[in-house]
């Protein structure tokens, strides 16, 4: 009896203290919350304001009026739509060829026995160490050489190639799949081949989601691999028409900020849309890492 | 890397049938090298051979149009002369120095608040990961308008409270600090790495913890920390290479400037590489980054016996 007063009051003071520790952790959260959120509201509060109020000290967080014309403005003074589909090219190749690629690369790294084996994958492995400074140069002279740059297989072709992180991580949720299931096929008569396709791709798929997902990402936001190997306009992706917005409109915030958001907009209606492939990709292939 | 002792036993076989190969035997090794050939195919097109072919301009003058000229150590030589390839070296120790170490400190510090259990955990968790996955340029743009001097947003702020703010980009001094600003916001890509690494700490831990007497700050100390040190370790190694290769920021933002405030490393390599077409003096700074890379690394491996506890595990 004594002994459950005891506990009692110590899970009431726990409860009261673990109150008090919320209050405390919501208030940090808010406040650091809201600091994270300002440069977003700054962003779009800016893209549709017109030039005069953009200056005006105290700014007016919501603009009495909603101006929407620094949309249409920015997207039409250079060809916008042009760049997002530009950039949607590069994205889906990349995605395409990444996926399938990776995935054939990983079934041979996690699902066949071969000699060899072990000691090509710690050498993929370590090729993530390689600062891509090493081999940007020559990688750039080859492309040269062959007559690529200037078109966009410089950035999709590599795809097709297999990216390690992609293989790492598929290779790890390869090895989760029961290896009799693999068995099981190839005793009915599969061929290994048939054994991948039809019966670990189809398991795989949150995985696929993953590599597809972020691959996506990556090419979206690429910054330096455009910058490398496109030099006609037309061509341009998104992240490098922006670059080029700041030259020409220099301190034209109001339109840069609509640029901006245009250009982020997808980012984070994908996130919405995938936040659990997102938030778990990260963190296992993180921590598994 | 865990191997489960299922995966290693098989190719234990397969060695030890070497000699003699089986039938079997053979067609798993065409079937994996067949799988794995578009990587092979890969590794050897835009790995292997860039390595080499980076090492030997290094050794060399290069500029595209006219085949390599063999210098020996000229480029190396040269490099070590010229004050702006020492001045991208402390520009990026500072970034480095202050980045990494705050990064860490502001990603465990997050996490840790929404590993409280507290309402609203998914909407906060979204709130601090967004700036993360923000384009680059977008998200540069938008700092390069908070960090105006005269309008910007944060200037403003500064103001209101009778501060009055520095030029920030356009300062020589304060140009590096507010990159580094920026880069916090992205801080949210590792607290989510950390926050996963938080859950799998055992509750039981704490519960005993609790039974003993402790108090908060030694549940992080005692259990919190070390539990979580492999994490840190891997954000530590990955936060130190990413800074080491700091480069689109700085080139959309201040392109080096002002007064070569914020020439970072990389930015210097890329500047030589394809603004001024030195490839074998951009070459021979991209293998001093590599070893730079690989000897800081291996440090933070060798301490990390030190520092890093995986529980169970050794």
């Amino acid at each position: 009896m004594l002994e459950i007063n005891a506990q009692q009051t110590t899970n009431l003071s726990r409860t009261k203290k673990g109150v008090f520790k919320q209050l405390i952790a919501h208030v940090c959260l808010i406040l650091l919350g809201i600091t994270f959120l300002f440069p977003f509201v700054w962003m779009l509060s800016t893209a549709l304001k017109p030039e005069a109020q953009i200056f005006k000290w105290p700014p007016e967080w919501i603009p009495d009026q909603f101006l929407w014309s620094n949309f249409p403005e920015a997207l039409t003074f250079v060809p916008f739509g042009t760049y997002v589909l530009n950039t949607l090219t590069i994205c889906i190749w990349a995605m395409v060829g990444t996926c399938v690629s990776s995935a054939l690369v990983a079934y041979g790294f996690a699902k066949i026995q071969w000699p060899g084996r072990n000691v090509l994958f710690m050498i993929m492995l370590s090729t993530m160490m390689l600062p891509s400074q090493v081999t940007m140069i020559p990688i750039f002279v080859i492309f040269k050489k062959i007559g690529w740059v200037g078109s966009y297989k410089p950035l999709i072709i590599p795809a097709f190639l297999g990216g390690a992180f992609f293989i790492f991580l598929l290779r790890q949720f390869f090895l989760t799949i029961p290896q009799e299931l693999s068995e099981a096929a190839k005793i009915d008569g599969c061929s290994e081949f048939r054994t991948f396709w039809q019966i670990i791709l189809p398991l795989a798929r949150p995985a696929f989601a993953t590599v597809a997902l972020f691959t996506f990402m990556n090419n979206w936001n690429d910054f330096m691999g455009p910058l490398i190997y496109l030099s006609d306009e037309k061509m341009y992706t998104v992240s490098l028409g922006l670059q080029q917005f700041i030259g020409q409109y220099g301190t034209r915030w109001g339109m840069l900020m609509a640029a901006s958001t245009v250009a982020t907009l997808p980012i984070i209606i994908l996130f919405f849309f995938a936040q659990k492939t997102f938030i778990q990709g990260i963190s296992t292939t993180g921590i598994k890492g | 890397m865990s191997r489960s002792s299922a995966e290693v036993r098989p190719s234990v076989q397969a060695r030890s049938s070497k000699g003699t190969m089986s039938k079997i035997a053979k067609v798993n090794l065409r079937n994996g090298l067949l799988f794995v050939s578009p990587w092979l195919a890969g590794f050897a097109a835009f790995s292997l051979l860039p390595f080499l072919l980076s090492l030997y301009y290094s050794f060399t003058t290069y500029d595209v149009v006219s085949s390599p000229v063999w210098v020996g150590l000229d480029n190396f030589v040269q490099l070590f002369k010229d004050p702006l390839f020492w001045k991208s070296i402390t520009n990026t120790m500072y970034y480095t120095l202050f980045s990494v170490p705050l990064g860490i400190v502001f990603g465990v510090a997050l996490a840790l608040l929404l590993n409280m259990k507290v309402k609203g955990m998914a909407l906060y968790r979204t709130i601090f990961y967004l700036p993360s996955i923000v384009p680059v340029v977008a998200s540069s743009v938008l700092w390069l308008w908070l960090f105006d001097p005269q309008f910007g947003l944060i200037n403003g702020l500064l103001d209101t409270i009778g501060i009055a703010g520095p030029g920030w980009l356009v300062d020589p001094a304060w140009s590096k600090p507010a990159l580094i600003v920026m880069g916090l916001w992205g801080v949210g890509g590792a607290m989510i790495i950390y926050l996963a690494g938080l859950q799998d700490i055992p509750q039981e831990m704490y519960e005993s913890a609790q039974i003993d007497g402790a108090v908060w700050w030694q549940k992080i100390v005692y259990i919190t920390l070390p539990m979580l040190s492999p994490v840190i370790f891997f954000n530590l190694i990955m936060g130190l290479i990413g800074s080491f290769q700091y480069f689109t920021q700085a080139y959309i933002i201040t392109s080096g400037g002002p007064n070569d405030s914020t020439l970072f490393y990389s930015l210097y390599l890329y500047k030589n590489a394809f603004s001024y077409f030195h490839m074998g003096y951009a070459s021979a700074m991209a293998w001093i980054l590599f070893l730079l890379i690989m000897a800081v690394t291996l440090l933070v491996f060798k301490s990390s016996a030190r520092w890093v506890f995986y529980g169970g595990e050794r």
